[in-house]
């Protein structure tokens, strides 16, 4: 055993060690260069009032993003309701049905579905909606959306369910039980846990998109609860809309509301994870 | 054959035949099986253009066990699943010959492979119970996803019974609906034989159900298997020579040909095949001699 | 290599089985050089010998019950194991009627001899025979000659019938000679034991190569 050899390959480990360790801190210190900089800058205007009351008229102090809240979740739940069974229904197919050729083709469509810039997917669901409706509306926000989640919520719930061992079907259809009654019954309760948490994850990806909610919600100073009856503000359009505004006061609060999104989704993903380890 | 208890020589001795007698697990009559067990015809399986079985034909006798061993590879697992339809579920799998349940082909044209598993049950061989569900929910799982019993108290009565009958009434009685992963791997098993015995099928089919248990769990399991061989047929494949010489009443030899494709080279009583078998093939596997 | 373990010790209880055998044989041959030349010494030594005959029975026994246990041997290997589990019985009752003769020989040894033997040696030279040949039969694995060794039977049945003739014949004239003559007639029988016991064992040949229970040498009777 050279000993020249041995010190060279202890230092070469080393340093790529360093440099694995360095893009790790890097990583992660910039995840909490965000989180800081949005709980500092935000955290003044953080009060009850905040999250309770519409925005103030134009240059009066106070206000809240209440009505951005009640957006936020109403579209976002919106596409939940379309785009999770319709994702789960297509992981169903992918797993359960689908040849390799024909599986191998929607896998693949999907995966481009994922890669269209989201801004895209607001310009069409734009034509496609908003116009033919007439005006914009938190259901053409959420069609937006559910199409976004669509190719996320298919794909993981694929994986989820192709985790189910081969011999659950076995047992089930040696039973004499039919396959959608298997499915049903047995492959997607043994695979809700992972479910549930594509769900999740789908839901938080969704709720932080910004650039289709322009195209399709535009958003709305006053608080609405109208699926189709008009624009519907959302938390990503205010922040956008006071983050560009002259105000300083717009600008805090745009802090606050972008900490309160992070929050949202962090909780959203907590949860998921949670739910993927425990039960 | 003479001992010593002969009486003197000049006295008049008896003079006798002594064959062996035909036993209760005599050759199977073909009759019995067609009208009440199951008949194999010139059985072939392909997965894709890979053949698995070449022209099996067995006759299995109603409530008696019938053994299936054979090296590895040869093919026993895909002979029991054709028996339930369960070969087809594989992809580019398919079949010929006929195989007949009280006479009737379970690969006729039009018939029901959802009703042939009803009436042929199945047991693997790693136990696998339904994991989100509890003891109680495992053994109506077949009742109840299959729309035969809805009322909570006929349920309760079919899987006591079940459970009664796979020895496993009395260690799970006080706890139906815990998880049925709680259990150990021989209750595991039994839930699974439970499972199986809820639908009331007419044959049960076990593929090595013991080997992945530990002794004392594979002798339970035995005993079970005597046991239900009373009200119905069973098939059980085990590659465990002394477990089928021990539990079956027939026993069926397969082997791999040289392309690989596994077929049936002797049948017989138990007793038979494993002190005097026909073919030199079956001596050497079963002594060990082979390979 | 499968099964070395098993194929040794099934070669082992084989050769202990023939051992055994050509032990008897000797005891056999001995006896009735005895018995001829009234020789007290080696009817002692007969008698003793029977011991080592005993335990080597035992020995062999001990070892097929270990083999089956340790082996769980079928078909064939089971029924070479279970023949040779009961030829040894067979070999070591014929040791003790080879041990009755010498015993005889000792109580003859004092006594002018009644008469030349003639049809007694014969006798023991037809048993001896079909022992040796029966554990040949054996050994070829040869059913057919197993079963034409019992028809040898007969001849030793008829023998033993004129010597029995004979010797109430000599009883009959002279009460003189009725204690010699009964334990002449016990020789007789003692090998007329042997060679039945012979038969026994190419049965059990039989059974091994056909694994068919017969009853061969069916009495004429």
């Amino acid at each position: 055993m050279s000993g020249f050899a041995y010190r060279r390959r202890k230092t070469v480990s080393t340093v790529v060690l360093g440099l694995c360790a360095s893009s790790a801190f890097v990583a992660v210190g910039v995840l909490a260069l965000i989180l800081g900089f949005v709980l500092v800058n935000g955290i003044n205007s953080l009060n009850l009032d905040f999250f309770t009351h519409m925005p103030t008229p134009l240059g009066e102090p106070g206000g809240g993003v209440a009505n951005s809240i009640v957006g936020s979740l109403l579209i976002v739940g919106l596409a939940a309701l379309v785009g999770i069974p319709a994702g789960v229904g297509a992981g169903v197919f992918l797993s359960e049905y689908a040849g390799p050729r024909l599986g191998n083709v929607i896998r693949f469509t999907a995966d481009v579905l994922t890669g269209v810039p989201s801004i895209v997917v607001g310009v069409f669901v734009y034509s496609m909606v908003v116009l033919k409706m007439g005006h914009f509306s938190a259901l053409a926000a959420g069609i937006a959306l559910a199409i976004i989640m669509l190719p996320i919520m298919a794909r993981s719930s694929e994986e989820m369910l192709k985790l189910v061992p081969r011999s659950q079907r076995e047992a089930a259809l040696a039973l004499g039980i039919t396959r959608w009654r298997t499915i049903l019954s047995v492959i997607i309760p043994a695979a809700r846990r992972g479910l549930v948490t594509g769900g999740l994850l789908a839901v938080a990806r969704a709720g932080g998109e910004t650039a289709p909610l322009m195209f399709t919600a535009l958003g709305n100073r006053f608080f609405s609860l109208s699926i189709t009856g008009g624009p519907m503000d959302a938390l990503p359009l205010r922040i956008w809309r006071y983050g560009i505004g002259p105000y300083s006061e717009w600008h805090q609060q745009a802090w606050a509301a972008s900490f309160v999104l992070v929050m949202m989704v962090f909780a959203i993903s907590l949860t998921a994870r949670l739910v993927l380890t425990r039960r | 054959m003479k001992t010593d208890s002969q009486i003197r020589p000049g006295a008049p001795t008896m003079s006798y035949e002594m064959r062996v007698e035909s036993e209760p697990q005599a050759t199977v009559s073909e009759a019995e099986a067609l009208s009440e067990g199951v008949v194999v015809r010139d059985l072939n399986a392909w997965y894709g253009s890979f053949q698995a079985l070449r022209e099996v034909s067995l006759l299995v006798a109603p409530r008696r066990i019938t053994a299936i061993i054979g090296p590895s590879g040869c093919g026993k697992s895909t002979l029991i699943r054709c028996f339930n339809r369960m070969h087809e579920v594989t992809p580019r799998a398919r079949v010929s010959g006929q195989v007949l349940l009280r006479g009737e082909d379970v690969y006729a044209p039009g018939t029901d492979s959802v009703l042939v598993r009803q009436r042929v049950g199945m047991v693997f061989q790693k136990p696998n119970p339904f994991p989100t569900m509890s003891i109680f929910d495992n053994v109506a799982a077949g009742l109840r996803l299959n729309g035969f019993l809805v009322r909570r108290s006929q349920v309760a009565e079919a899987v006591e019974r079940s459970l009664r009958q796979a020895a496993l009434w009395e260690e799970v009685k006080d706890k139906p609906n815990r998880p049925a992963t709680e259990l150990s791997g021989g209750q595991q098993q039994r839930l699974c034989i439970a499972r199986a015995l809820a639908v009331e099928p007419e044959v049960i089919l076990m593929d090595e159900p013991c080997s992945a248990l530990d002794p004392v769990a594979t002798l339970k399991i035995e005993d079970l298997m005597r046991e239900l061989a009373r009200e119905y047929t069973i098939v059980i494949v085990t590659h465990n020579m002394q477990q089928a010489a021990r539990v079956s009443d027939h026993t069926a030899v397969m082997m791999m040909a040289e392309d690989r494709a596994g077929e049936m080279i002797e049948f017989g009583p138990t007793r038979e095949v494993f002190t005097y078998p026909k073919d030199k093939r079956t001596e050497d596997y079963i002594t060990g001699r082979f390979g | 290599m499968p099964r070395t373990a098993l194929e040794r010790q099934l070669a082992e209880i084989q050769e202990d089985m023939l051992v055994l055998a050509s032990m008897v044989e000797s005891a056999i041959e001995r006896g009735i050089q005895a018995l001829r030349n009234r020789d007290r010494e080696l009817a002692h030594q007969i008698i003793a010998d029977d011991l080592k005959i005993n335990r080597k029975r035992y020995e062999t026994e001990e070892k097929c019950l270990e083999l089956m246990a340790t082996q769980q041997p079928l078909a064939s290997d089971l029924r070479t194991i279970v023949a040779v589990l009961y030829i040894i019985v067979d070999l070591e009752r014929m040791g003790d009627h080879a041990e009755g003769i010498a015993k005889i020989a000792l109580m003859l040894a004092d006594e002018p001899p009644l008469k030349p033997y003639i049809d007694i040696p014969r006798m023991a030279q037809v048993a001896i025979g079909m022992l040796m040949g029966s554990l040949e039969a054996f050994k070829a694995r040869d059913a057919d000659r197993a079963r034409s060794i019992c028809d040898a039977d007969d001849e030793v049945d008829a023998l033993y019938d004129q010597v029995d003739r004979e010797l109430l014949t000599f009883m009959l004239q002279d009460p003189r000679t009725i204690q010699r003559a009964t334990y002449l007639i016990w020789v007789a029988h003692n090998l007329e034991r042997i060679a039945d016991r012979a038969t026994n064992i190419c049965e059990r040949v039989v059974y091994l190569v056909e694994g068919k229970t017969e009853e061969l040498n069916v009495s004429k009777y």
